[in-house]
Order: C-alpha cells, then structure tokens, then sequence
C-alpha cells in the first residue's frame, strides 16, 4: 500500500471552549477520494480547517511526509493543497475573472485555464459579472475552478453540493469525478449519494474522533453498519439518505 | 449664490482633507481589522515634514516647484513612517484589539508630544506660493485657488487609489482581504505583506493630508491631526469601513453638511449635525453607505 499523502494523527482542535477534535487519525490515500463523514458536529469541517490551519490544532498533520502545523495557512496551501470550502466563500466584489486572478499563483495557473473553462464553460461567458451576482451552483463553479487553477496534489472540498439543485448537483459532481482523476480528494458531502458516487475511500467521525476508517462500497454494503454509524434509515440506504450532518 | 458656491468649494476642499486621512483608516481597519488611533499623528508628520521642506529648502526658489517638493517629501516620509509603525509595532500585536488600541493611542499621544518637542506646540506658519493666496471665479464666487489645490489633489489620489486597487494584484489582493481575509490565505496568498503596504499607504495619504492640511488651516501645529482624527473615523463609518469610494463620498457628504450647517446656522452646529448624521447612518444603515468592499 502507498504511503499516504496526507496523514492525520492525535489531532486535537477546540473552538472555544469547545473540545471538537479529540484525538483524529486518519489517512488520505494519494490518487484516491476519501469521504469524511459524520453526524452534525462530529468534527469534519473542522478537520479540513486545522488542516489548513485556519483553526489551530494540536498534534500531527503530515503532507507528503513534511509536517505541517507549525505552518501558517499560506505556506501550506503553496505545498499543493487547494481548498474548496463550505459555502463557497468567493469574493462577492470581485468579478469571476478576478477571482480566478487571485486564486492564480503557479506558472501553470495561465494553462489550466483553458481546463477550468471547458469544465464549467459558464464562468468564461460570465468571466465579467461580479461573483456576488452568480447563482449558488455558479458560485460553487468559481469554489472549484479556483482550487483547480493550481497542480494542487491535493483538494480539500468541503460540502460541495449543499443548497445546490439537483440539475446543478450532477454538473458539480461530474466536475469533480474528472478533478478526481487527477487529484487526491478529501471530500466533506452531507450528499451520500455523492459520496458514495466519488469516494473511494471513507472515514467516519463522531464527536471528534474517528469511528470507522475503510472502504467506502464495502461501508454501504452493509447497511445495517452504515446506519449505525452515520445515522440514516437503513430502509432508506445510505445512497438515497439526504444528510450525514452537516458543519462542524 | 456666490457665497453658497465659495461655502461648496471650501467644503470640497475639506473633504480632500477629511479623505486623505479617512482613506487609509477605511483600509487599514477593512484589511486588518486594526484601528489606528495614531493615524491623526500621521497627518501631523506629513504637514511638519512640508513645513521643513518650506522653511529650509532655499535653494529651490521658486516657491511652486519647492511646495511640490514639500508635498513629495511628506509622501515619503508618511510612507515610511506607516510601513515602520506596522512593522516595528503593530504586527506584534495582530491577534491582541486591546493591546493594538492602547498601542496605537500610546503612539498617538508620543508622537504629538514629540512635535512638539522638536516644534513647539505653538502652530507654525507654512510659506507658500503667491498664487494659493490668490483667487479663482467660479460661478460668481471668488474661490481661493489653495482649496482648489487641495480638492485637485486629493482627486488625483483617490484616482491614483482606485486604479491601484483596480489593477494590481496587490489591489485585488487588499480587496479581496477587505472582504475575507481567511479565504484570500486559503488561496496561499500571505495577507500580512499586503498589511505594510497598507499601512505605509495609509501613511502616506495622511501625510500628503497634513501637507495640504498647513495649507488649509495656514499653518501646522502638533494635535492637527489628531482633532481631524475624529470626523475621519466619522467618515470611515459613515462610508463603510473598507470601502474606498465610500469614503470618498462620506468625506463629500460630512464637510458639505458641516460647513453649510456651520454657515447657515450658528458656528459649531455643524460639528453636532455631523454626530448626528453618523447616528442615522449607523442606525439606519450600518454597513456605511458602501460597504465592507474595497473600491
């Protein structure tokens, strides 16, 4: 088995007072999608962050082997690792064109260019409009092109569907089953559908821990387990279920 | 007629001023969420600067070309007094709002107390050019041509400002951290380098204020810039804090509403009508009149 590209260990993560990460592990597999999830609070979004080092954590979180968290955000993200996040978060002032400018940081940004517009043609017709003014799917469009601007290694996306409508949904999720071909993928879905769709791979948090780490078609095999640990309806099925919970 | 249009072009004239102080608070606190309460001393550097360039500098004679010098030397001496503030100071204290307050009122305090010092508290006359004493007709009203400079000059900057912002990278990097400084890191974009530009700018177009500020108030003295500092903040929260245009237009907006009140209804009412004006916005509109967006 290849190393992992990304290596979590004992990683502990407060939000205020609040103990949300209580001793992580988990390993991101390179060329692989694996789906973190988890009920309402279990610590996914916040597992993506402390990755990042958009929240402080403490214990180990490895990067193709270099250890990571005495690094600001920035030195991080420049080792190769793009970042999809919940809600989108574009820039709404800036128009598409600028956000992709800002989000362009490797001499290769100018090339995959022509790559990101084939994938979502929309944001090329609409290069001008101010982010603000997109849709919610428009704007999750200009959420991916931006990590996808850059030879990440690796893309951290975090709810990539929610509030979308389903036509908008198929459109995402085919993007990311080609990004997925080239990219190693850390995916947060409340969709588990969608997950169970791109992910190759699974790990399930529960109150900030992990509680099951393995393969994801052998997961959803086993409804009975699936249920237990996600907490939808095993007459439902995970695939059809709509949420595994959602920020935390 | 003529002395509403006289009171109009003096009230711009102000607002130039109000906004070469107000811009760099609008960015400083939009960007880094830092409020620089020794701005205002800023403003006092830049105008004492223009008054050495003035009072030494004889061997420029032509009094025009040695105030344009005055103008220059103040901009880099705000510049680098901006850019060594956040650096020596204020970055040691990013996450600690206390510490940045008390930091910046302390830095306030000393360096007023350090012009005059150096300069005595007594304000001092600035030389200037025959011509800024002089008069221009403009609708029947005979304007000074100095509140006309100064109006000139601070279109140029938030010009200068606006197409900065608009078409570097820097600029879309300080507008886009205005709006989520935690996405632009995301990006792998280092926010705290845009921070000393910001601040040195700030700098800068404050100083450039305290050099036209001589101008305007006919000489310099050390708490310039510290009683302007007052309506600046008014005209970064009446604008929305960040937004450039914003302040541009509160600055209009705040020395249009004092001067007339001032003139129309008894000296001193204009002051009040401005609080009164930042209560109704902040009740009516918080956000300012544009804005969290750097434009």
């Amino acid at each position: 088995m290849s190393a992992p590209l990304l290596e979590v260990k004992d990683l502990h993560v407060y939000r205020g007072e609040a103990h949300v990460l209580q001793g992580v592990d988990l390993a991101v597999r390179p060329n692989r999608v694996t789906a973190l999830l988890g009920r309402n609070g279990a610590g996914k979004t916040t597992t993506l962050l402390a990755v990042l080092g958009l929240l402080p954590g403490r214990g180990t979180v490895r990067f193709d082997g270099e250890d990571l968290l005495a690094e600001r955000t920035p030195a991080r993200v420049r080792r190769g690792i793009g970042y999809v996040p919940e809600d989108r978060e574009v820039f709404t002032a800036l128009t598409v064109e600028e956000n992709l400018r800002l989000a362009a940081r490797t001499p290769e940004a100018a090339d995959r260019l022509d790559m990101v517009h084939e994938l979502f043609p929309d944001l090329a017709a609409r290069r001008k409009q101010r982010a603000g003014s997109l849709s919610g799917g428009q704007q999750q469009m200009v959420a991916i092109a931006r990590a996808l601007l850059n030879p990440n290694r690796l893309l951290l996306v975090d709810e990539p569907t929610k509030g979308l409508a389903p036509v908008v949904v198929r459109d995402v999720v085919a993007a990311l089953e080609k990004v997925a071909e080239q990219t190693t993928v850390l995916l947060v879905e409340q969709n588990l559908r969608v997950a169970e769709r791109l992910a190759t791979d699974v790990v399930v948090l529960d109150h900030g821990t992990v509680v099951h780490r393995g393969d994801m078609a052998e997961l959803f095999a086993d409804t009975d387990r699936a249920s237990a640990l996600l907490g939808v309806s095993a007459a439902t099925g995970p695939a059809r279920g709509p949420s595994a919970g959602g920020r935390s | 007629m003529s002395t509403f249009v006289l009171i109009v072009v003096t009230s711009l004239g102000l607002a130039g001023l109000y906004f070469l102080l107000a811009a760099g608070l609008s960015l400083i606190f939009g960007l880094m969420n830092v409020l620089n309460l020794a701005h205002g001393a800023f403003f006092g550097i830049g105008g004492y600067a223009a008054w050495l360039t003035m009072d030494r500098l004889e061997v420029v004679s032509s009094l025009g070309l040695r105030f344009l010098v005055a103008v220059l030397v103040a901009a880099v001496v705000g510049l680098v007094v901006g850019a060594l503030v956040e650096r020596l100071l204020i970055a040691r204290s990013y996450d600690n709002h206390l510490g940045q307050i008390l930091l910046t009122i302390g830095l306030g305090f000393a360096l007023v107390a350090l012009l005059g010092g150096v300069f005595s508290y007594d304000a001092q006359p600035l030389v200037q050019p025959a011509w800024f004493g002089q008069t221009t007709e403009l609708l029947g009203a005979r304007i000074p041509n100095s509140r006309l400079l100064i109006l000139a000059v601070a279109v140029v900057l938030l010009a200068a400002l606006l197409l900065f912002l608009a078409k570097t990278r820097h600029g879309l990097v300080i507008r886009a951290g205005v709006e989520n400084r935690s996405m632009v890191e995301a990006l792998g974009i280092d926010v705290s380098r845009s921070f000393t530009l910001v601040f040195a700018l700030g700098g800068l177009l404050a100083a450039v204020g305290g050099a036209l500020g001589a101008v305007y108030f006919n000489g310099i003295s050390p708490a310039l810039g510290t009683t302007q500092l007052i309506f600046a903040f008014i005209v970064v929260v009446i604008g929305g804090l960040g937004s450039v245009t914003g302040t541009a237009l509160s600055a209009v907006v705040v020395a249009l509403t004092q001067q007339l009140i001032n003139f129309y209804g008894a000296p001193g009412l204009g002051d009040i009508a401005v609080v009164g004006l930042l209560a109704a916005v902040l009740l009516l509109r918080p956000q300012g009149l544009l804005g969290a967006v750097a434009r």
